[in-house]
């Protein structure tokens, strides 16, 4: 299957009035993993036999019109736990951990006739922003295999990018889906916080983590967040409204729209060309009858100091679940209890998984509690303010999805300051529970870059309005990997 | 300025251990990433409320009512070692402090 040439609602149709049976997409997505991937290293695990199962079982039962995702490959990041199907979170802890159950969302997808075709590499539990942290493969960027994919997303977004599935699932905690999305040149949704449900997800930064898609067209998202979205009681964070259709208002005229583009967001330590694309994307959205104008979110700088603060104290507590005891990685040799949780924990975490929950500690811990966890979420308030302040005024946010395009496999993965920095333009959202996407917006030095759009909670609907339509004025969807689509 | 010590004492509360060598190259990235976080002193907090959850729920309730619990052979699924339903660990008491 070239899906560089196809979207999920024409490979419905053709399911659905039987010119394609599952089992053959499900085959030909298969053989385009097996030809694409050793190369690209963006699955962990492939899940050949019970796909091709499930793809049997969704033929038989027929494919109705009113089924949009049934018999349609999907990938999933390996955070995200599947009943009977390994899932690592790309780590030596969890190297050998068949889940005993599925998450919600893909309880919900199977549901709906989706099938998974395999599990996505990541940053070890998500705690990365190239995918170098993964302890079990180094995934590339589809569009330079020299170059980072992003991360923590990277398996599922270089596994959409390079043509090899339509849409994978990612998890975002600040910025893990969008800041892939940009670097491969596909597109990242993330929803408001409590959306979607976090059962099964393999917890990382609790108040912060939400699950969403990669796929290389707007529209392609819609059907699948669809479907996950939606209260669940064993996620009592997921917010309690009736169905909506989260794709309501795309094809609306974009007239009358007010766009914010934040100065801070511009500003120093981004690269000149990303902030002339973005002021590019600006013009694009004043031609189609928007108004785009100049606003300050004045303690984004602090975002980033105050994210490692509160993620790295959520993950420390949410990561001694990990002891070597009922499940996962156990050091061998062990004379005593203590030994088992000390010795496994340090054998089976990776440097920046053991960077974070050490920041952690240290920030709960008696004596800093006050200057750093407290302070923290107290800018997280003020940043949350910011915000506020401004959708009083403002449909839309735009900006750069990140400060530079993708850099070279290696050159920051020693130095953890500047890697956190990358995260700079993203990490605000996920502090703020917003929702959010990066939508394809050019290439810099021929690398793609991503146009930011941030909406108020639970407007994901003005954000496929606004993002299709930048799509579909622009042409960045035809270009792929290596040429034209 | 946080100490070697400091950092000793952080490992021995997360349960990791480290290696000198490896103690000290956390002690300087550690450092490193607070004095980056230091810049939130700057910030005039006062009165500022803690966020601790950005969609503002609060006090979800739900009925407590049972239910049918996971068959124990599943949850004894991943147990790395096992005898019979019980799960295996090295000696809890110490047998030098006896």
């Amino acid at each position: 299957m070239d899906y560089f040439k196809t979207d999920i609602e024409k490979l419905h149709h053709q399911l659905a009035n039987g010119e394609l049976t599952s089992v053959d997409l499900v085959q030909s997505t298969l053989e385009g993993i097996s030809q694409i991937d050793p190369e690209v290293q963006a699955f962990v695990t492939v899940n050949t036999a019970a796909a091709l199962k499930q793809a049997e079982a969704v033929d038989q039962a027929g494919i109705a019109t009113d089924q949009p995702l049934a018999g349609v490959p999907v990938a999933i990041k390996d955070n995200i736990v599947t009943k009977g199907l390994k899932t690592t979170a790309s780590s030596k802890m969890l190297a050998n951990f068949v889940p005993i159950y599925d998450a919600t969302v893909v309880e919900k997808l199977t549901a709906a006739g989706a099938i998974n075709v395999g599990k996505t590499n990541l940053d070890e539990f998500a705690m990365g922003s190239s995918t170098e942290n993964s302890a079990i493969q180094v995934t590339k960027n589809a569009w330079d295999h020299t170059k980072v994919p992003g991360g923590s997303s990277g398996g599922s977004a270089a596994s959409v990018a390079s043509g090899q599935v339509v849409v994978a699932l990612g998890t975002d905690t600040g910025g893990s889906i969008r800041q892939p999305a940009a670097f491969n040149g596909v597109v990242g949704f993330k929803p408001t916080y409590g959306r979607v449900s976090r059962w099964g997800l393999i917890a990382f930064g609790s108040s912060l983590d939400a699950i969403g898609t990669l796929t290389r067209r707007v529209r392609d998202s819609v059907p699948v967040m669809n479907t996950i979205i939606g209260h669940d009681d064993k996620d009592s964070t997921t917010v309690d409204r009736s169905a909506e259709d989260l794709g309501a208002k795309i094809g609306q005229d974009l007239t009358g729209m007010k766009i914010a583009l934040p100065k801070e967001y511009l500003g120093d330590g981004v690269d000149a060309a990303i902030v002339a694309q973005v002021q590019a994307a600006a013009k694009q959205f004043e031609a189609m009858g928007a108004t785009v104008e100049e606003v300050s979110l004045p303690h984004t700088k602090y975002a980033v100091p105050a994210y490692y603060i509160i993620a790295s104290s959520e993950a420390s507590s949410n990561l001694q679940r990990f002891d070597g005891i009922r499940y996962g990685f156990r050091a061998q040799d062990v004379k005593t209890l203590d030994d088992v949780y000390v010795r496994s924990r340090s054998e089976g975490f990776g440097a920046e998984v053991k960077r974070r929950i050490m920041l952690g500690t240290f920030s709960l811990s008696a004596g800093f509690y006050d200057a750093y966890f407290k302070k923290a979420g107290q800018v997280r308030t003020l940043i949350t303010r910011d915000f506020e302040q401004v959708f009083e005024n403002y449909d839309l946010i735009i900006g750069p999805t990140t400060p530079t395009p993708a850099f070279k496999i290696g050159d920051k993965v020693t130095d953890p300051l500047t890697m956190y920095m990358n995260d700079i333009l993203t990490i605000p959202v996920n502090l703020a529970g917003l929702p959010a996407m990066s939508v394809p917006a050019g290439f810099v030095d021929g690398m793609p870059v991503g146009l930011q759009l941030i909406a108020k909670h639970f407007d994901e609907a003005t954000l496929y309005q606004a993002g299709a339509a930048f799509e579909d004025a622009n042409n960045y969807v035809d270009q792929i990997p290596g040429g034209q689509a | 300025m946080i100490s070697k010590a400091d950092v000793a004492h952080v490992a021995e509360l997360a349960r990791l251990e480290f290696s000198d060598a490896e103690l000290d190259q956390f002690t300087a990235q550690l450092d490193e990433i607070l004095n980056m976080v230091d810049q939130l002193e700057s910030v005039d907090t006062t009165d500022v409320p803690v966020t601790t959850q950005s969609v503002h729920l609060e006090n979800i309730m739900r009925q407590d009512v049972a239910s049918t619990p996971t068959p124990l052979n599943e949850l004894m699924a991943n147990v790395p070692t096992s005898k019979g339903n019980l799960i295996q660990v090295p000696a809890i008491i110490d047998k030098e402090e006896d």
